[in-house]
């Protein structure tokens, strides 16, 4: 099938990936069933040994499933491999590409080579999109002396240099300081905004840039899709109540008051976790309040006139992705941090102790000048 | 969150993913032609970027190349010694660059994580190999000739050439058959991973020796046919040997225009293995995930 323009922009059908492995095989993917529409900004979130990378190596043309399809835009990820990288591109976290002796703007021009443009068309784009992503003053700078954060942002230019109508992004703020994955997402926010229509594929095992960026987000554990949705309709499926933070003046009659009203199934009050011994005491009245629905609120609300309590601020507290994730799996993102299978060998190979000397060997393009 | 102006990122605009992805014969012929710009680009780079080569890829050669001058002289050897041993110095510029920076490279690429982006991009990865080939004939070119100049005018070597056509034919024909030696090399080195290096130490000395790098190959009977048979180096070394040292007389090796012949079968066959090699390799990598595995 060719591709057509009604088509997903990604459809996978019972994906799986089994690695050839001592003693035992690995399955990185156990039958992945994804549709992502064109113009999605869509997540994988899923912990270390989820499956992630490898699905992205199966969508991007560098691995074959096991068994099962997958399509970008129509075109088959097994055969129809040139035309899809025509149209996709992708950057990964901690990427180490490239040539160090080659400065960045010739490192990005030499990948502009790659995707077809001319060479004065590659220099013209390489120079706009270094000043897009920021990198106007190491335009310059040899690519062995960027630091993690301008390498990303060099990558993030790489990755857009074919402007590319699918873009994967594997963990791209990986090893990155708060600064920079700020920008490597802003970068993100900002290129989405700039091409309407063009759809990102994040991984990510960071839950608050799914929650942050991401249209829609399938959870993977274990080579498996646990859930799909909005993060708001992921959330919604663990939060069977209202919890709301609300914080009074003075209450009479203390929580339970308010816990007697009807729709309101607890009331308590909570700790403060700033107070100190030495902390001046609180001025206001903080209570829990769970709430069988939010529309209990206003009943609340108008008791509070008849306690003689008056509101100093009031929030609806939400369940966080990783409440989603331990109701859907029974378990933290942590506890399977050193357990990882993720992209089967790869993981596990690149956790084998190196031996110095191969680990620092110089690479020749930079080595034999 | 505050985005910048990012209005610069629509790029090329195309209508639909599927316009994008339909290229013409015309563009996908372009595309192949600027990857091989593309990547010969790092290698013509670092000429002027890092002259330390000057020293060790040129002096130090060079050192080796007198030594044997050296021993030649006390020896009273022929003259055209002198001058089979400048050859062969200037050839070591080439061999070395084919085990090393051609052979060896998408082992490199792999573990810097290049090799997989090569592969995701859209053009034939053969061109990544002719653009390294390109690239490394440039910089082992300068190479050659600095030694072959200062070696000629320091040890005064005298060249009796008699038929320039084929002796510039054959040292073509000797830098096609030994890239495209390197090209098959290098796929096969992405598949045998970390035991590639055994191979490259294998092909240095051992090489030099059987190919005659500092002697006429012809004195090493048996094994130097053999090697003329299956050596670029080898076999291009005698045939150049032969034809700008015409005054030397027989030299127990097939005439100039067999082994010209012979390069040219070895040309062909180890650029249409290469191309073999490196579509088995990608499918391979893409059955096994080899592509994605570091260190191995």
């Amino acid at each position: 099938m060719s591709g057509s323009i009604q088509a997903p922009a990604i459809d996978a059908r019972g994906i799986t990936r089994v690695y050839k492995a001592k003693p035992n095989d690995v399955t990185a993917l156990a039958g992945i069933d994804l549709e992502v529409a064109p113009g999605e900004f869509f997540g994988l979130l899923g912990p270390n040994g989820a499956g992630k990378t490898t699905l992205i190596k199966i969508l991007t043309t560098l691995l074959l499933p096991s068994s099962g399809t997958a399509r970008i835009f129509g075109f088959d990820v097994a055969t129809d491999t040139k035309k899809i990288r025509r149209i996709m591109n992708m950057v990964a976290g901690g990427e180490q590409s490239g040539y160090g002796i080659l400065e960045a703007r010739e490192q990005l021009w030499m990948f502009s080579q790659f995707y077809g443009l001319g060479a004065r068309e590659g220099w013209h784009r390489v120079d706009e999109l270094i000043d897009a992503v920021g990198l106007g003053e190491q335009r310059h700078q040899r690519v062995s002396t960027l630091s993690t954060g301008q390498r990303q942002k060099m990558n993030f230019a790489r990755g857009l240099l074919n402007d590319p109508w699918v873009f994967f992004l594997d963990e791209p703020t990986l090893g990155l300081d708060v600064s920079a994955a700020r920008s490597v997402r802003e970068l993100m926010v900002g290129w989405r905004a700039a091409v309407p229509g063009r759809t990102v594929l994040l991984t990510t095992h960071y839950m608050a840039e799914a929650d942050e960026l991401c249209e829609r987000i399938a959870i993977v554990d274990r080579g498996r899709i646990l859930a799909i949705g909005s993060p708001a309709e992921l959330k919604r499926r663990v939060q069977r109540e209202s919890i709301f933070r609300l914080e009074l003046d003075r209450l009479a009659g203390g929580p339970g008051a308010l816990a007697r009203l009807p729709g309101v199934i607890s009331a308590v009050a909570a700790i403060d976790a700033t107070a100190g011994a030495d902390a001046p005491a609180r001025q206001t009245v903080v209570i829990n309040l769970v709430l069988g629905e939010d529309s209990a609120l206003a009943g609340v609300v108008a008791a509070l006139d008849g306690l003689g309590a008056h509101i100093v601020a009031l929030a609806k507290s939400e369940p966080s992705l990783e409440d989603v994730f331990v109701e859907l799996v029974g378990r933290g993102f942590e506890d399977d941090e050193d357990d990882s299978d993720e992209g089967g060998p790869r993981d596990r190979s690149e956790r084998l102790p190196i031996e110095p000397h191969e680990a620092g060997q110089p690479d020749p393009e930079d080595q034999a000048r | 969150m505050s985005a910048p102006k990012l209005r610069v990122f629509v790029g090329r605009p195309t209508a639909s993913p599927q316009e994008a992805a339909n290229w013409t014969p015309r563009q996908v012929w372009a595309n192949n032609l600027r990857s091989i710009i593309g990547r010969a680009y790092p290698r013509v780079r670092g000429l002027t970027r890092e002259p330390s080569w000057v020293i060790f890829q040129m002096l130090l050669p060079f050192l080796t190349t007198a030594s044997f001058v050296f021993v030649y002289r006390a020896l009273d050897a022929p003259a055209a010694y002198i001058g089979f041993v400048v050859i062969g110095g200037a050839m070591t510029a080439f061999w070395l660059n084919v085990v090393w920076m051609m052979a060896a490279q998408l082992y490199w690429e792999k573990d810097q994580g290049n090799l997989e982006l090569y592969f995701a991009a859209p053009m034939n990865v053969m061109s990544v190999l002719v653009g390294m080939a390109v690239g490394g004939l440039l910089m082992s070119s300068t190479r050659a000739i600095s030694i072959l100049f200062i070696a000629t005018v320091v040890f005064g070597v005298s060249f009796s050439i008699s038929q320039w056509a084929l002796l510039i034919a054959v040292f073509v024909l000797t830098l096609a058959a030994l890239y495209g030696f390197g090209m098959m090399l290098a796929s096969l080195f992405v598949m045998w991973g970390r035991e590639a290096f055994h191979l490259t130490q294998l092909m240095t000395e051992p090489v030099y020796f059987v190919s005659g790098l500092n002697f006429p190959v012809g004195r090493l009977g048996f094994i130097g046919a053999l090697a003329i048979a299956l050596i670029p180096l080898a076999v291009g070394l005698d045939a150049m040997r032969q034809l700008a040292f015409v005054s030397t007389g027989p030299t127990g090796t097939p005439e100039p225009w067999i082994e010209a012949l012979i390069l040219v079968a070895m040309t062909a066959i180890f650029i249409g293995l290469a191309r073999w090699l490196l579509h088995s390799m990608e499918e391979r990598a893409r059955r096994e995930g080899r592509l994605t595995v570091r260190w191995r």
